[in-house]
């Protein structure tokens, strides 16, 4: 038989071969419902990956494209280091821009922590400067050796020290996410192996009247298989909805939720759902074809 | 020669209580007919199965349509079924399907499941009788109808050989010569037959319709068996 031919028997069928396996509603329904929780599950890893994946991604474009340069001096030589640092930086290869802020800027971004009447103007506060970089971006270990020569009271801050923990926590969560989805495959795999095993085992007597009267291995595997692989399909499917659902009602992505309210999927994402049926279809089969292979070897 | 259809070369066959049978060599030709015998517990069940492929040998040589089984994978061995014809013991159906679907389940398994065959099936389960008791399911059925069912199931493939295994088992004598005579017919039509049976009277019964040879087993051996039947 063709490789085609066995995709069609196994798909189309006919509809007498699925009859001579007697229907078992009770057990069909566990496996069903078992597809579908574990579907729901995974719709929820995914979401996570993928949300863990934006933030990651963002994280590390973003703030690698942005640092600060902070100068702390006698307020009387502020004023000469502050255009000697903005000097340096002009000369710097990858720094695209390089702005101080002004008063009212500096003053915006200390609000949140200590309010609006801070007396900016008798607080030694450091002079903030904002560099974008290039695509390229800068040498900040070259820069740094400069700004010490020439800018005593420079601290440059290039965002990385504290980016890269945020961005290994992303990527470990996102790594965490497709753990899991793995992991749910797995265990629908080890149910769906289950739940076949017991299946063939209850029908030892139909299996055996089936080999009386000329049926191949691949004939009697592909009754148990087609039936598995649409349970895992229907299940999947319903489970895939119900988790898409629960993911819509979730709270929509806000700037200040941050990372828990980003969760959902966004644009091409909802696409990878999509293929939680299928992949939990091609786990059933899979499963199912190896336990019935397994057992009719083993049967006489 | 080849021209066997079942043929056993030195066959034994033991299992872990101990030789059951032993150097067995028997060719059957095509259109023969033949009458197994021996009691209860000689091995002729387990003899039918090697003659099917159900067992395996463990010393000598079976051979099916001139193949040797044991060169034989298991899809082989299937697709031997479809052209020998079993009467299982005890038998087995597939008891949540209706008998028409039972007995056309050779059909169905070998994807032969079409409109010319089903019309073959009507007739066929008017021949063993049973054109009414289409839609019942097997544990309905009587002990007779059980094994007229069985015979049809086996020749609805129009195989060379039906081997039949104790066909008349637990049926009444009427019953037993009704069945003979489907026998006796399959046998006129060509078919190689086997059966096993303890019924002696059946025998008898059969040696007037039927040139048949009486093959018994004892001492784990298959004799001719002699006149004195
Ligand atoms: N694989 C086996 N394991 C255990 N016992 C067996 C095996 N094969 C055959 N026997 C025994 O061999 C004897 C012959 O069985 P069988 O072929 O059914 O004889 P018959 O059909 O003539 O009554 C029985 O006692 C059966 O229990
Ligand atoms: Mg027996």
């Amino acid at each position: 038989m063709s490789i085609a031919t066995r995709f069609t028997t196994l798909f189309v069928g006919d509809a007498q071969a699925d009859r001579v396996v007697p229907p078992s509603g009770f057990t069909a329904n566990l496996t069903t419902f078992s597809a579908a929780a574990m579907a729901f599950l995974a719709v929820f890893a995914l979401a996570l990956s993928l949300a863990a994946g934006r933030l990651a991604d963002r994280w590390s474009n973003d703030l690698a494209r942005s640092s600060t340069l902070r100068i702390s001096a006698p307020a009387d030589q502020m004023e000469t280091q502050v255009a000697a640092a903005l000097r340096v930086l002009e000369t710097t290869p990858g720094v695209a821009t390089a702005k101080a802020l002004s008063e009212e800027e500096q003053r915006a971004l200390l609000e949140p922590f200590f309010g609006p009447d801070l007396p900016l103007d008798t607080l030694p506060i450091p002079q903030l400067i904002e560099i974008d970089e290039t695509a390229q971006g800068y040498d900040a270990a070259g820069l740094r050796l400069r700004l010490a020569a020439e800018v005593p009271g420079a601290v440059l801050d290039d965002h990385t020290r504290w980016r890269k923990p945020l961005v290994r926590a992303a990527s470990r969560l996102r790594l965490l996410g497709w753990t899991s989805f793995l992991l749910i495959g797995g265990a629908m795999a080890a149910m769906i192996t289950l739940a076949a095993q017991a299946a063939l085992s209850a029908n030892k007597q139909v299996i055996s009247v089936l080999r009386l009267v000329g049926a191949q291995d691949s004939y009697i595997a592909g009754a148990f298989v087609r039936r598995f692989t649409l349970r895992g399909f229907t299940g999947a499917a319903a489970g895939m909805v119900a988790g898409l659902i629960a993911v819509t009602l979730l709270p929509s992505a806000q700037q200040e939720g941050g990372f828990l309210t980003g969760l959902g999927f966004q644009g091409a994402d909802w696409f990878w759902p999509l293929l939680i049926p299928v992949i939990g279809a091609a786990v059933a089969f899979a499963a199912t074809r190896a336990a019935a292979t397994r057992k009719l070897k083993e049967l006489p | 020669m080849g021209a066997a259809v079942i043929e056993l070369e030195n066959v034994a066959y033991s299992y872990g209580g101990g030789e059951l049978l032993s150097d067995i060599s028997l060719k059957l030709s095509p259109g023969s007919f033949h009458f197994l015998t021996g009691p209860s517990g000689a091995g002729k069940t387990t003899f039918m199965k090697l003659c099917y492929g159900a067992l395996l040998p463990t010393a000598g040589h079976v051979r099916l349509f001139d193949r040797d089984v044991r060169l034989m994978d298991r899809d082989e061995i299937a697709l031997n079924r479809r052209r020998i014809g079993v009467v299982h013991q005890d038998c087995q159906f597939l008891d949540h399907l209706p008998l028409r679907e039972n007995i056309a389940l050779p059909l169905t398994v070998s994807g032969r499941h079409n409109i010319d065959e089903l019309a073959n099936l009507k007739e066929l389960m008017a021949w063993v009788g049973l054109k009414s008791r289409a839609e019942a399911l097997p544990p309905e059925l009587s002990g007779g109808e059980r094994q007229r069912a069985a015979l049809a199931r086996a020749v609805i493939m129009s195989p060379d050989v039906v081997l039949a295994d104790e066909p008349t088992g637990n049926i009444d004598w009427e019953m037993s010569q009704r069945l003979l005579q489907l026998l006796v017919e399959l046998n006129r039509m060509g078919k190689t037959i086997m059966v096993a049976t303890h019924d002696l009277n059946l025998i008898r019964a059969a040696k007037g319709q039927v040139p048949a040879r009486v093959l018994r087993i004892a001492n784990r051996r298959v004799q001719l068996a002699g006149a004195d039947l």
